[in-house]
């Protein structure tokens, strides 16, 4: 029996993560609380050790600091240095700091690089109950593990560095319940957008949400990974899952796991941070998975969705001015007329990856629509998987030839074309079906335009030219098993 | 930490909801180290056109919010990505006060490690205050210490503040030296860690 299961109160995962964190203050107020993980990439990071530096401070747990390069990394040619001086400059910063700092950097050619959010559940490093903060706020995918896992800003990240703590409130918690079968051709991303459409893209501001539910339950823990990225697009800093079997069997074997019976101990301490029977949410939303479809988004934010077999739609239909407003611009900004058919929609470039959708379950489902077509002449296709254990995997089972003989790039792994920080930018105009986790304006490249869609929706979109249902659709039944990249 | 206490300034309002860090800073400009000299890029895409001579039709661009420092904003203001460099632009461009109906939970941490204040005020509030800004030259003080918001009219709209963020604008204090002073209960949490938690520099990470 540990500390919890005593208490007469059932709690949330989240309340016994919080209470077992606090290092002083006041817990119900505000509390100093410790940090068990802290990721760190290259852009968030240079100031905060430049802050360091100048105060004559030194990072205080380098042993639960792990580094990574990720968001400019090129995806294409790696054996010549990058012409970007400037971001080459900064790739250089984040490797003399960690040098400096002796925090473990896993660099452009190291075999385990890849996008920090993808590589950490890969090595076993986050688990049920720790708390995990990095200098980005996708940082709440890792909360499928049943983890508090957050995004922070670069005084932040310095504050983590110095101390392994940061100052936080507690805040209130939102239950998003999903129940029920997700029907074929549906997937952990059209979940997503369905909450967040229903949510809205500040519905969840403030709180620390919580999935559950059986549709919730169901997924695989890469689904849920999908899942708990995009909660930040609802507002919340952070999304989880609690624990439960699909977690621990997860967690088995991987490089940051105990062994033997050490992780038979580890299962139960991970189990015990489930949220209880009976412990209440501050609010709860119910969605039910057998009325989702697959979703793409028309406007400019991720809020902005339409089921495939829907229309853009019309401005007048919006409740307010404000609304009217919004979507007014946001259909001059994507180039839409309203009332459009969303499978009339017609697009230039694919881009499967991202710390969304980047994981080996997701380019199997893409390489399963993709198989035996042929993407199409006028559409510029790219896969960039999630880290290079992702890729060896998807290798290994033969998907790469899959997505080159269809037509498809198959690049080196880093954020890619989700933030075109590095040269995979859309040009002006160019409209992208995109795995990704945002359609902001510019995000993809200045006056580029994103879709955000499904993996086998954007595989479906490449050989269609424009985007079509992917339940109409026969997925090719591929090789391999159903065991994640290692 | 800069300190805050009271400001007094000349108001421009940005009349959209849903500001994301992106339109605040794009991405292009993420790729230097330092925290200065953001504030030519801040709403880069929508201030500039593509000869990167300032679009007449962008409200920020109007003659009578020339000397602005204080935004009043829409809804959810600063979504998105947690890159601190949205809030380095602002006030690079000279803003010290943001108000609106909401803010992201990242950015509001982010702008009171700063000395931005974000002012939460309720949407008729705001609505009233873009109204007289909207006009030109319209001055407001926002005290934080009261935690008030008053112009020349008698217009008087109290805001909650995070205490802790309040505390540390109105001392000055560093939140990372107040962090350090704890270092005594750091070690001590630190004894108590479970022994499964695990570390970076285990065998078959790095």
């Amino acid at each position: 029996m540990n500390q919890y299961s005593q208490s007469a109160v059932p709690r949330t995962a989240y309340q016994k993560i919080w209470e077992s964190h606090a290092v002083s203050g006041d817990p119900r107020s505000r509390a100093l609380i410790y940090i068990d993980l802290h990721l760190v990439h290259e852009v968030t990071s240079p100031q905060a050790f430049a802050g360091l530096r100048s105060e004559h401070r030194s990072v205080r747990r380098p042993d639960l600091t792990l580094a990574v390069m990720d968001h400019t990394v090129p995806t294409w040619e790696r054996s010549r240095p990058t012409p970007d001086l400037v971001a080459a400059e900064q790739l250089r910063q984040l490797a003399d700091n960690c040098r400096a700092a002796a925090v473990p950097l896993l660099d452009l050619h190291h075999q385990r690089q890849g996008i920090v959010h993808v590589i950490g559940p890969e090595l076993g490093l986050i688990q049920p109950g720790m708390t995990v903060v990095c200098g980005d706020s996708h940082t709440s995918t890792l909360g499928a593990f049943g983890a508090l896992a957050f995004g922070i800003g670069t005084s932040e990240v310095e504050q983590v560095l110095a101390s392994q703590c940061l100052w936080q409130a507690p805040v209130p918690t939102l239950e998003i319940r999903v129940e029920g079968e997700l029907p074929l051709g549906v997937t952990a991303k059209d979940m997503a957008l369905a909450i967040i459409g229903r949510v809205g893209v500040a519905g969840a501001q403030g709180t620390v949400v919580e999935y559950t539910g059986s549709a919730i339950r169901s997924l695989s823990m890469e689904g849920r990974l999908t899942v708990c990225n995009l909660t930040i697009e609802a507002g919340a800093r952070a999304g989880l899952i609690s624990p439960d079997e699909t977690t621990v069997e997860y967690l088995r074997g991987r490089a940051g796991s105990r062994s033997g019976r050490d992780f038979d101990r580890a299962a139960q301490a991970w189990l015990d941070f489930a949220t209880e029977d009976g412990a209440r949410f501050d609010r709860t939303v119910v969605l039910q998975a057998a009325e989702l479809v697959p979703h793409v988004t028309w406007g400019t934010n991720p809020g902005m969705v339409a089921a495939v077999t829907g229309h853009v739609p019309r401005v007048r239909d919006f409740a307010s001015e404000a609304e009217r407003e919004q979507a007014a611009r946001a259909l001059d900004y994507m180039g839409l007329q309203e009332g459009t058919a969303i499978e009339e929609i017609f697009i230039d470039r694919v881009f499967i990856g991202s710390c969304t959708n980047g994981r080996l379950e997701d380019l199997r489902a893409a390489a399963a629509i993709a198989a035996g077509g042929r993407v199409n002449p006028r559409v510029r296709a790219m896969v960039v998987p999630g880290s290079q254990a992702v890729k060896r995997a998807a290798e290994a089972e033969g998907l790469n030839r899959i997505f080159t003989a269809a037509g498809f790039e198959w690049r080196e792994p880093g954020c890619s074309m989700c933030l075109g920080m590095n040269p995979d930018v859309l040009a002006p105009g160019e409209r992208c079906a995109s795995t990704s986790n945002r359609n902001f304006e510019g995000r993809q490249g200045a006056g580029g335009r994103t879709h955000l869609v499904s993996p086998p929706m954007a595989a479906a979109a490449a050989l269609h030219g424009h985007f079509v249902d992917v339940r109409t659709l026969q997925p090719a039944p591929l090789a391999g098993g159903a065991e994640a990249a290692t | 930490m800069n300190a805050f206490t009271i400001h007094q300034g000349l108001c421009a309002t940005l009349s959209r909801d849903d500001v994301d860090t992106d339109q605040i800073i794009p991405k292009q400009f993420l790729k230097r180290t330092d925290r200065n000299d953001y504030g030519d890029a801040c709403f880069f895409a929508w201030r500039y056109d593509e000869n990167g001579q300032p679009r007449p039709d962008f409200e920020l661009n109007e003659p009578i919010y020339r000397g602005a420092t204080i935004l009043i904003a829409g809804r959810n203001f600063g979504c998105g990505s947690s890159r601190e460099h949205a809030v380095w632009a602002l006030a690079g461009m000279g803003f010290a006060v943001v108000i609106a109906p909401s803010f992201a939970d990242i950015f509001t941490a982010n702008s009171l490690q700063n000395g931005l204040l974000p002012v939460r005020l309720e949407s008729v509030s705001v609505s009233r205050l873009r109204e007289r800004a909207a006009r030109g030259g319209y001055h407001i003080t926002v005290d934080l210490q009261r935690q008030e918001v008053r112009d020349d009219d008698g217009l008087v709209a109290t805001f909650a503040v995070d205490p802790f963020g309040r505390d540390c604008l109105l001392s000055g204090r560093d939140p990372i030296a107040m962090a350090l002073s704890e270092s005594d209960a750091i070690g001590a949490f630190e004894s108590r860690r479970p022994d499964w938690l695990p570390h970076t520099d285990g065998p078959g990470i790095v």
